[in-house]
């Protein structure tokens, strides 16, 4: 008996749609997230990540909107991600439904912001996210930076050191991003995500890469992530949820199954 | 129509768990409140939390709610939630040493660094996730399996000082009391209103409870 593992689809929202072409045949509106976030639930879904891709200000008003839609129906735990960067719009997502938070650049560009949250929220609800890509060359000890802007700019900062340092200042969970193998389909970096699984005491969410149920049981056994997220594989139908904590709890990952 | 209130100290979002009271048992009239009359009269009470135990014993005295929910305790079902749970024992390590409620008598204790899990690994904290429940006979496992998984998200669990208050255990990666009953007052470590249909469930016999063992 023991805490399971988790399965995170992650959904791209903008202006109050899900975009990234989700493709199920068997719901109305592929991009409404409350139908889509429904769908999820059903299938076993441990967490559900919103990620606000919306470009203006102004359109944020309808993600608050989106997570209390979802939140009046869907009793699993939500995270909203994307452009957090005031103690105002935590406390918004919070209040609409949402029960975490992911901060990105805001902590990149002011990493005092982690600890003012967490102090304000409680760590339970403080999600880092952090884009990491390998820097060192062949054959070189393997280091990672953290990037921002979609993983265009580099920052110099050491993703080992960064994910520590986010974790003592208050955050509650990490969730670590290979900007190398995002989009790519070719598996987690499992190396990274080890190794930083390995130097936090916080829960590692794995992101970033997944084209197979095989890539989710690496992240897990070989990864020593706590949680896996993934958008394409689930939002294609090529593989349900319920396939994907199958496939994982056949090679003896504990699973809420 | 029976109602609840949802106890509304200022500490956090309460939509969750109003909708999930709303869901669970549609018929029931689910207020959020802070005015100590609308409490008392509620037929139920939720006491729910998420933070950290000094900032909310800090707003239950200022907003004299303590006292509320003592005088809930002796008298109708009373349902303690994840920090809502934490604050109804003795004290808490947390912050130092906070005084809770001491409802329950117990203390609240912080899950040590060093755990490991079976395989060696380092136990992550704060334990967050779907864990499995073992429970006792209670009404409010009612048409729950045993063995259920149920969200938790948390860094201190609750040591009761008499063991015949611990109404459910979880691992992690020893046994720890995730829920507590004493008379009409329950109390529980996870997220009912997270944990999907055993959550609803749980919720729902919540509100069909008359407080009675």
């Amino acid at each position: 008996m023991s805490l399971a593992k988790r399965i995170i689809p992650c959904l791209d929202v903008a202006n109050g749609r899900v975009v990234k072409g989700v493709q199920f045949v068997d719901i109305r509106d592929a991009g409404d997230p409350v139908e889509v976030a429904r769908r999820y639930d059903r299938e076993g879904a441990d967490e559900i990540t919103f990620l606000d891709i919306t470009a203006t200000h102004d359109n944020r008003d309808t993600m608050v909107h989106v997570v209390e839609q979802v939140a009046s129906e869907v009793f699993i735990p939500l995270t909203v991600g994307g452009g957090i960067r005031t103690l105002e719009d935590i406390r918004r997502m919070l209040n609409a439904g949402a029960d975490k938070v992911g901060i990105n650049s805001a902590a990149v560009f002011n990493p005092e912001f982690v600890r003012e949250a967490a102090q304000r929220f409680g760590s339970q609800c403080i999600v880092v996210a952090i884009d990491a890509k390998k820097v060192s060359a062949e054959g070189e000890v393997n280091r990672w930076e953290i990037f921002t802007h979609g993983g265009r700019k580099a920052t110099g900062i050491d993703a080992i050191e960064w994910a520590k340092k986010m974790v003592e200042y208050g955050a509650g969970e990490i969730l670590l991003t290979s900007m190398d193998r995002d989009g790519t389909r070719e598996g987690f970096d499992l190396l990274l995500t080890r190794t930083i699984s390995e130097a936090v005491n916080v829960p590692v969410i794995a992101s970033g890469g997944v084209g197979n149920l095989d890539h989710l049981a690496a992240g897990v056994l070989e990864g020593k992530a706590d949680a896996v997220l993934a958008a394409s594989i689930f939002h294609f139908a090529e593989y349900t949820i319920q396939e994907a904590k199958e496939h994982m709890a056949a090679q003896g990952i504990e699973m809420r199954l | 129509m029976s109602s609840v209130a949802v106890i509304d100290y200022g500490m956090g979002n309460l939509h969750s768990i109003a909708k999930a009271l709303q869901h669970a048992a549609p018929q029931v009239d689910v207020q959020i409140v802070s005015d100590p009359e609308l409490i008392l009269k509620a037929d139920r009470v939720v006491f729910p939390g998420v933070g950290a135990m000094r900032d909310c014993m800090q707003a239950l005295n200022e907003t004299h709610l303590a006292e509320v929910i003592k005088e809930v305790a002796k008298s109708k079902p009373l349902l303690g939630i994840c920090l809502g749970m934490q604050a109804l024992l003795t004290d808490s390590e947390e912050n130092g040493s906070t005084q809770g409620l001491n409802i329950l008598p117990g203390h609240v204790m912080r899950f040590s660094d060093s755990l490991v899990d079976a395989q060696g690994n380092n136990l992550k904290i704060p334990h967050m996730g779907w864990n499995q429940v073992q429970f006792l006979s209670h009404p409010l496992w009612n048409n729950i399996p045993q063995a259920s998984r149920f969200y938790f998200v948390h860094s201190y669990y609750a040591a009761p000082n008499d063991r015949s208050l611990v109404a459910a255990t979880t691992d992690y990666p020893t046994a720890f009391a995730c829920a507590l009953a004493q008379d009409n007052v329950f109390a529980v470590q996870f997220h009912p209103e997270k944990s999907q249909a055993v959550g609803l469930q749980l919720l729902s016999n919540f509100l069909h409870w008359d407080g009675q063992v």
